[in-house]
């Protein structure tokens, strides 16, 4: 049971160092997709004893949304700003891996220090979850394209997903729901503002957004 | 028993330079070339042992040594080297340490005889050789450590023999992991494609083919052999990670696991084929990826 | 009742996006913003019952905020219609860019500003951590469109600014829910857990400290950047001196006290297990910080709307360390919040009036304001006041209580930064408001034109809110006395 939990988190792992290693925007959404889908098999995973239709709903809708609407969303962002790659990111790719590595220890680190509230739950699942945050958060400053960031955000909400989804078994559909909602919606005005940024700018280096400081 | 003992090492010694033939001729099938014959590289051996060596006057005693020193080294390792149940002439607690020691021991002389020459093509081919094998030892030592981990054994040859499908079914996604790392280890440390390209001769994007330029005859030879060894030495660990078979009969385990080494040393020259080089700025990016690889089976595996 | 509350704009901010005619719409926004008004102040004498099972109910808290939030809405709804009024007939012309541009379709705008009043109503109702987490996201994403209101450059950076960083910030906010979730669950009497506020204060003494303490770090975090303390405050000058003057003063008077609120919901948890000492600490450090980086910045600002966002930085840190140094100083907090509020907003929409005028943020640019609007130009100055805490108004009360709650704490050091800070301040925002109001130094435009003329719509909604501070300073009506107390009271203040 757990070694086939334990497979997931790995690959969410693996997910989340592609990401950071890969400077392909394209690569890098349909990585995030995959890792949405990795969460609903998780959620199928984890959440065996809550009623079916309630699972059932909370899994469609994070299929529906994590890997298929946020990477078409994505998708059409970069076809129509015609941004491929991510040029000149702050931190170089294979110091991107090293820095996750780093923060990969820390994880496990801060997961071996917090006291699990259930003995069945996975040890691995605090330090991916962490992990996966803590990468989203570094994309999110390490990269200079708006699409990047978005993108960040997202495997940063996956990370959250991760410990929600493992960790707190209680919590309700409707609030869940509501998570999801708030997500989407987010993530469809961040898209409408890339397409003005791209319009307006002509590019989507967020560095280059700068004229208004102090 | 103790005739086992001297199975492998005396089978590495006679069968290593083959491995570089059926890689040849496996790209070469791949060209759509008939390519050497298999064993060209005990052909070369024997012509170059015929030769004279021509040694220029700005070299020294290091330029002479050290082809010989990195071929003692890829001996030490062969003969560290376990395959499959084989069990090993010589073996201790910690013993995978010296193997990476090993390695690192060979290509330092085979570096300082290249800087020796004072060519700076071949300086920097040993600027190059430096840098990435800094970055492949680590990914290799920690490979071999999170093995050791997995299996609780501290030498080589109880790690061969503790691998088992059962190890593969409790942390398969570890040992997969390691796999790929040790792979892309095996890629550089033997100078294969997509690192670097042994058939090359253009010298701005060799690595270590443009270290070896000044050595002949004999030197040569040793060099030809040395890196032959090794190759087998690499595969030999990565076969007895990915093919752990343990039958009651000991024979059929050594011949399953040799036809695994010439297998995959088909797979090599597949690989070899359909891949193209990295970019030489791209290479350590490649590596840092397999040296998180290998720490993260280091994580993953636990017992 | 709450119910009516919640759902009327809504419904009234969804109608807003496909009416056709402006007048009708104007309407509807001044109706709904009235009506919604009239409802929060009915809930003083007759406070609604809970809904739901206790997830939507209003306590003295959130009466407390709501009732913020409902007046500053009905008054920049009079000062909104105004607003696009003005903006109707002379569209673009913006000072920086030189060029001209298009505003947002005024349907989109009435109607975002409709629903972001329905998420800041969510707010102080919900006694849910969840649901309390989904309302504030929400009056992230229904304020963005209103701040890109002007169609340019900068305001396109600082609404990606806003909609990234807050996104962010409240990401992690959401992971303190999560942590507090674990914290609770690791209660084995009481196995179902859920995230109400009521019974996570009852059942505080059994939740599970490590979780809890990360939890409320990250919710002060992940809040703490939308309510713009410093060092996580970056976005907010830019949202703030970019999106139009009304749009300013919602997000500086009503939107960073919902996100303050949320914290004080933390703190309450805090407070009930026990750990009253390690938010405390914490608030006061974010509070004190806070104050010093506004004062940095606010000396020697080029940029007008930028300073009174500093400013709102600046009164952040002083609620926040008011509830830090608790005891009588969370009262004076409490009531800071009305003070902040309403002063916050008065100078937003002066300054409205000013950049209507001179088609400048820029400090230099607006010289002898008082000669040209003489009318906007008096509150600007009465704003100063009002803003810096002058004795007769209610901003110098309630900071006079967070001092000598400080005193009382024993806290002197904290006292000595604080005094410091706000005659920093003080010097710094006096110096250019009064350049701004006074200088005799030919004014770029104005000069040509003389005085001119004021409407009523956009004098009158700052003067209302400059006279309740005033009033509020020279007397406190016992109905909201007492519901400031007992909202003090659950934060941890003494009566």
């Amino acid at each position: 049971m757990h070694s086939r939990i334990d497979i997931i988190f790995t690959l969410i792992i693996l997910a989340n160092l592609l990401l950071l290693s890969s400077s392909r925007l394209g690569t890098c959404i349909n990585v995030a997709a995959i890792q949405g889908l990795l969460l609903a098999v998780l959620t199928l995973a984890t959440r065996t004893d809550e009623p079916l239709i309630q699972t059932s709903i909370l899994i469609l809708s994070t299929i529906v949304l994590k890997s298929i609407v946020f990477p078409q969303l994505l998708q059409r962002a970069i076809r129509d700003s015609e941004t491929r790659r991510e040029m000149r990111p702050y931190v170089g790719y294979a110091q991107s891996i090293v820095v996750g590595m780093v923060v990969l220890a820390l994880s496990l680190w801060l997961g071996s220090k917090l006291p699990l509230p259930n003995p069945t739950i996975s040890p691995l699942a605090l330090p991916v979850a962490l992990f996966t945050i803590l990468v989203g958060l570094f994309l999110i400053v390490s990269r200079r394209k708006a699409v990047s960031q978005v993108l960040g955000y997202l495997v940063m909400e996956n990370g959250i997903y991760v410990f929600g989804v493992t960790m707190v078994h209680e919590s309700t559909l409707f609030v869940e729901l509501g998570v999801l909602l708030d997500v989407f919606v987010g993530v469809f005005i961040m898209g409408i503002m890339i397409f003005h940024i791209s319009r307006e700018f002509d590019h989507l280096d967020v560095d280059r957004l700068s004229t208004l400081k102090d | 028993m103790s005739i086992w003992l001297l199975v492998h090492p005396t089978l590495a010694f006679l069968a290593a330079p083959l491995l570089p033939g059926i890689i040849n001729r496996t790209k070469a099938y791949f060209a759509g070339r008939d390519g050497q014959p298999l064993l060209q590289t005990y052909f070369d051996l024997a012509k170059l042992f015929r030769k004279g060596a021509v040694y220029s006057r700005t070299t020294t005693w290091l330029f002479r040594a050290g082809p010989i020193l990195s071929l003692g080294a890829a001996l030490m390792a062969v003969v560290l080297m376990p395959l499959g149940e084989l069990p090993t002439v010589w073996s201790f607690q910690g013993d995978f340490i010296l193997l990476v020691y090993l390695l690192a021991v060979g290509r330092f002389f085979t570096v300082m005889a290249a800087l020796d020459t004072g060519s700076s093509f071949e300086g920097m081919g040993a600027s190059r050789e430096m840098q990435f094998s800094m970055l492949a030892e680590p990914v290799l030592l920690v490979g071999l450590a999170a093995l050791a981990r997995g299996t609780g054994c501290l030498t080589l040859s109880d790690i061969a023999a503790n691998i088992s499908w059962q190890a593969w079914s409790q942390y398969g996604e570890g040992l997969i992991l390691i796999v790929v790392a040790l792979m892309a280890v095996f890629l550089v440390e033997n100078a294969r494609i997509p690192i670097d390209d042994p058939n090359t001769h253009l010298e701005l994007t060799m690595i270590h083919e443009v270290m070896v330029l000044d050595h002949g005859g004999p030197d040569l030879a040793y060099i030809l052999y040395g890196s032959a060894l090794k190759l087998w030495t690499l595969s030999v660990l990565l076969v007895n990670i990915m093919i752990p078979i343990h039958t009651d009969l000991l024979l059929l385990n050594v011949v399953v696991s040799l036809l695994g080494v010439l297998c995959w040393a088909v797979v090599v020259g597949v690989i070899e084929s359909t891949m193209a080089r990295l970019a030489l700025i791209r290479i350590p990016q490649f590596l840092v990826g397999a040296g998180a690889l290998s720490v993260l089976a280091l994580i993953l595996i636990k017992k | 009742m709450i119910l009516v509350l919640l759902l009327m704009p809504i419904l009234a901010g969804m109608v807003a996006f496909f009416i056709k005619s402006d007048k009708i719409r104007r309407g509807l926004l001044l109706t709904t913003a009235f009506l919604h008004l009239g409802l929060t102040t009915t809930f003083w004498s007759h406070r609604p019952g809970p809904l739901f099972d206790n997830w939507l109910s209003l306590d003295a808290p959130g009466l407390l905020f709501l009732s913020i939030t409902s007046f500053l809405f009905g008054v920049a709804a009079v000062y909104g219609v105004g607003y696009l009024i003005r903006e109707e007939s002379t569209p673009g012309a913006h000072s920086d860019e030189g060029s001209f541009f298009p505003n947002t379709a005024e349907s989109v705008f009435t109607g975002c500003l409709l629903i972001f009043l329905a998420t800041m109503t969510l707010v102080p109702m919900s006694q849910h951590l969840g649901l309390l987490w989904v309302a504030i996201e929400s009056t992230t994403l229904a304020s963005a469109p209103l701040i890109y209101f002007h169609r340019h450059h900068q305001s396109l950076e600082a609404t990606w600014k806003y909609l990234l960083i807050c996104s962010v910030g409240i990401a992690l906010a959401l992971l303190g829910n999560f942590c507090i979730a674990v914290a609770a669950s690791h209660n084995a009497d009481q196995p179902t857990t859920s995230l109400l506020l009521s019974s996570l204060v009852t059942q505080a003494k059994h939740l599970e400290i490590p979780w809890l303490k990360a939890g409320f770090l990250c919710l002060l975090v992940g809040y703490g950047t939308k309510m713009g303390l410093a060092p996580l405050h970056t976005w907010l000058p830019d949202a703030h001196s970019e999106s139009p003057s009304v749009v300013s003063a919602l997000l500086s008077g009503a939107l960073l006290n919902c996100a303050f609120l949320a914290i004080l919901r933390a703190q309450q948890i805090c407070l009930a297990a026990g750990l009253a000492d390690f938010g405390r600490n914490l608030l006061i450090g974010f509070g004190l910080i806070s104050m010093v980086c506004a004062a940095v910045f606010i000396l020697e600002q080029a940029d007008y709307k930028r300073m009174l966002a500093y400013s709102s930085v600046e009164h952040m840190g002083i609620l926040s360390l008011g509830v830090g140094l608790g005891g009588g100083a969370v009262f004076g907090s409490m009531f800071h919040a009305i003070n902040h509020s309403a002063s916050k907003a008065m100078l937003f929409l002066v300054a409205g009036n000013l950049l209507t005028v001179f088609k400048s943020k820029s400090v230099n640019d607006v010289r002898g304001a008082l000669r040209v609007v003489p009318v906007s130009a008096a509150l600007w100055v009465v704003g100063l006041f009002a803003i810096t805490g002058f004795p007769p108004f209610g901003t110098f009360l309630s900071e006079f209580i967070i001092l000598k709650g400080a005193l009382a704490e024993g806290r002197y050091g904290v006292a000595v930064i604080y005094l410091a800070t706000l005659a920093v301040i003080f010097a710094g925002m006096s110096s250019i408001m009064l350049k701004m109001a006074q200088s005799n130094t030919a004014p770029v435009l104005g000069s040509a034109h003389g005085v001119q003329r004021e409407s009523f719509w956009s004098i009158a909604p700052p003067a209302v809110l400059g006279m309740v501070v005033l009033l509020l300073g020279v007397h406190l009506p016992t109905a909201i006395d007492q519901v400031l107390h007992e909202a003090a009271m659950t934060v941890g203040g003494s009566s």
